[in-house]
């Protein structure tokens, strides 16, 4: 078991930096789609298959953040018609730069931090380092959509420092976590899809131009 | 102070043996690589492709005709390709080929790894800058933007397995010493396994990196550099590429497979399995993906340093 969650944790950690190397959007969202399956798969891993909290919410999580959120999200670049990030402000080589500096960073921190990380001690390094990763994608990335995807990044690598206390937690302030994500990006979509139909660009640098 | 020895120490007198088998293996073998490349991505793309010995059929050929110098060379352009094959076959000496220990080995033998193949690649530009042709003017500076990514990361990853064996030379990064280490650092070596995979299709001039398939001007990298080889030159280094890509292969195996206890003969098959493991998965990434285009090509190299990188930092947290 422990060998199997470090390799999902591996994993998550490959996706967020999948996101952060790619420009094609369809390709950021199927990373993060592959990343929503994995959290939902590491609850029963890291905490055994028997308690229906745990099972209830690797199915809740994987139906919202694996099938529900990137099918929306595809949805919403097939209508708004954006394909690729074109200038983001920080360049992919750099932001992959950034990225590892991250990851040092995380292992760096939770070395430091007091809770550990009970069943495997890849998981906070994990969580940080997707936190950090999504903050890197939502601030530097200049499409709203990809942003949405770094918002999402961020809410996994919450999730993932949640899976700590996962079984103190109880049940509904995950549900209500996972359905505030669920609206969020729901909102976020049509939003940038209704900006998009007014004003032919999803740029978030425009969105500062806007006047009455 | 370098002191050359025999890698006998720790397995026997058998072990130069077994070392000298190896690399004889490797030598034979290593034509076979860009082959079954080919094959590989012939048959997933539909079509029947030359047959996987072509490159030795191709070397026969090469080998057998006369070379055409331009009047312009001088000596550095017919050192060149002598010069492509002798630095990779000394930097195959030093690589543990049997997954014990190098023919050759010392500390920090690594070093001199990373900078042989350094020197090649440097002579063989050499070599190119002295044809006088602007056009490969233009591949040398392609070829080395590129090369100058490779390095960084290829010392990631030797960096990484140093920390993971606890040993400065390549016999102890990759052969037996690695082994008695490796439950504990698995994570990080299997990373570097796969930087490695990345760092051989930039270092072997492959798809996603160069084309060697491709004579479109806009596009070549090394086929630039070599354009003016002919013969046996060519031969040449046409050779020490399939060479480099053996020794990547091997470099790899050790990684991931142990082969310490095994039979020599056992060693032997599973180090030429691996060599033609390693062909069609060069084929199998040729034909899934296209080459990339030139300001992406960083991208994947810095990609593949990151997974060196990360196995780094996981081991020293």
């Amino acid at each position: 078991m422990e060998s199997l969650s470090q390799l999902l944790l591996f994993l998550v950690v490959f996706t967020d930096f999948a996101v952060l190397g790619s420009s094609r959007l369809s390709a950021c969202i199927r990373a993060v789609a592959l990343q929503g399956l994995l959290l939902g798969l590491l609850p029963p891993v890291l905490f055994g298959w028997a308690s229906l909290h745990v099972l209830a919410l690797a199915a809740g999580t994987i139906l919202v953040k694996a099938i529900v959120l990137p099918a929306f999200l595809r949805w919403a670049i097939r209508e708004a018609s954006v394909r690729r990030e074109v200038e983001p402000l920080v360049g992919y080589l750099p932001s992959l730069l950034l990225g590892v500096v991250a990851l040092a960073a995380s292992f760096a921190i939770a070395n430091v931090l007091p809770i550990r990380g009970g069943h495997s001690d890849l998981l906070i390094p994990a969580a940080l380092v997707t936190v950090i990763i999504g903050l890197i994608v939502l601030i530097t990335r200049a499409k709203a959509l990809t942003q949405v995807v770094g918002y999402l990044m961020l809410e996994n690598g919450i999730y993932l420092f949640g899976l700590t206390q996962l079984l103190r937690v109880p049940f509904l302030v995950e549900v209500g976590v996972l359905l505030d994500v669920f609206v969020g990006v729901f909102i976020m979509g049509i939003v940038v899809f209704h900006i998009n139909r007014e004003f032919d660009s999803i740029s978030a640098a425009n969105l500062t131009e806007l006047r009455e | 102070m370098i002191t050359a020895a025999v890698a006998a120490s720790q397995t026997g007198a058998e072990a130069p043996w077994s070392a000298l088998g190896s690399l004889g293996l490797v030598v034979l073998v290593a034509p076979l690589i860009p082959g079954v490349a080919t094959k590989t991505r012939a048959l997933l793309t539909g079509r029947r492709g030359p047959p996987v010995w072509q490159l030795y059929a191709d070397l026969r050929k090469l080998l057998r005709k006369g070379a055409v110098y331009s009047v312009t060379t001088t000596w550095a352009f017919r050192l060149a390709a002598l010069a492509a094959v002798a630095t990779t076959l000394l930097a195959a000496t030093i690589v543990p080929l049997d997954g014990r220990g190098a023919l050759v080995s010392f500390t920090g033998d690594a070093v001199a790894f990373a900078y042989l193949l350094g020197l090649g690649r440097f002579l063989l530009v050499l070599g190119a800058l002295d044809t006088g042709s602007s056009f490969e003017g233009m591949g040398t500076s392609r070829e080395v933007s590129f090369a100058s990514l490779i390095e960084p990361g290829l010392f990631v990853a030797l960096v990484t397995l140093g920390v993971a064996s606890q040993h400065l030379s390549l016999t102890g990064m990759f052969g037996a010493e690695l082994w008695r280490h490796w439950p504990i650092v698995a994570p990080s070596v299997i990373l570097v396994a796969v930087s490695l995979f990345v760092l051989m299709l930039a270092e072997c001039a492959r798809v996603p990196v160069d084309d060697p398939a491709t004579h479109l001007e806009l596009t070549m990298i090394h086929e630039v550099m070599v354009l003016d080889h002919s013969g046996p030159d060519l031969a040449f280094i046409l050779y020490a590429n399939a060479l480099k890509m053996g020794v990547f292969a091997a470099l790899m195996l050790d990684l991931v497979v142990p082969r310490v206890g095994l039979a020599d003969w056992a060693s032997a098959a599973i180090l030429v399995a691996a060599m033609i493991a390693s062909g069609a998965a060069v084929g199998l990434v040729e034909s899934s993906m296209a080459r990339l285009r030139m300001p992406k090509v960083p991208l994947f190299i810095a990609g593949g340093t990151a997974l060196g990188l990360f196995g780094l930092i996981l081991l020293l947290q």
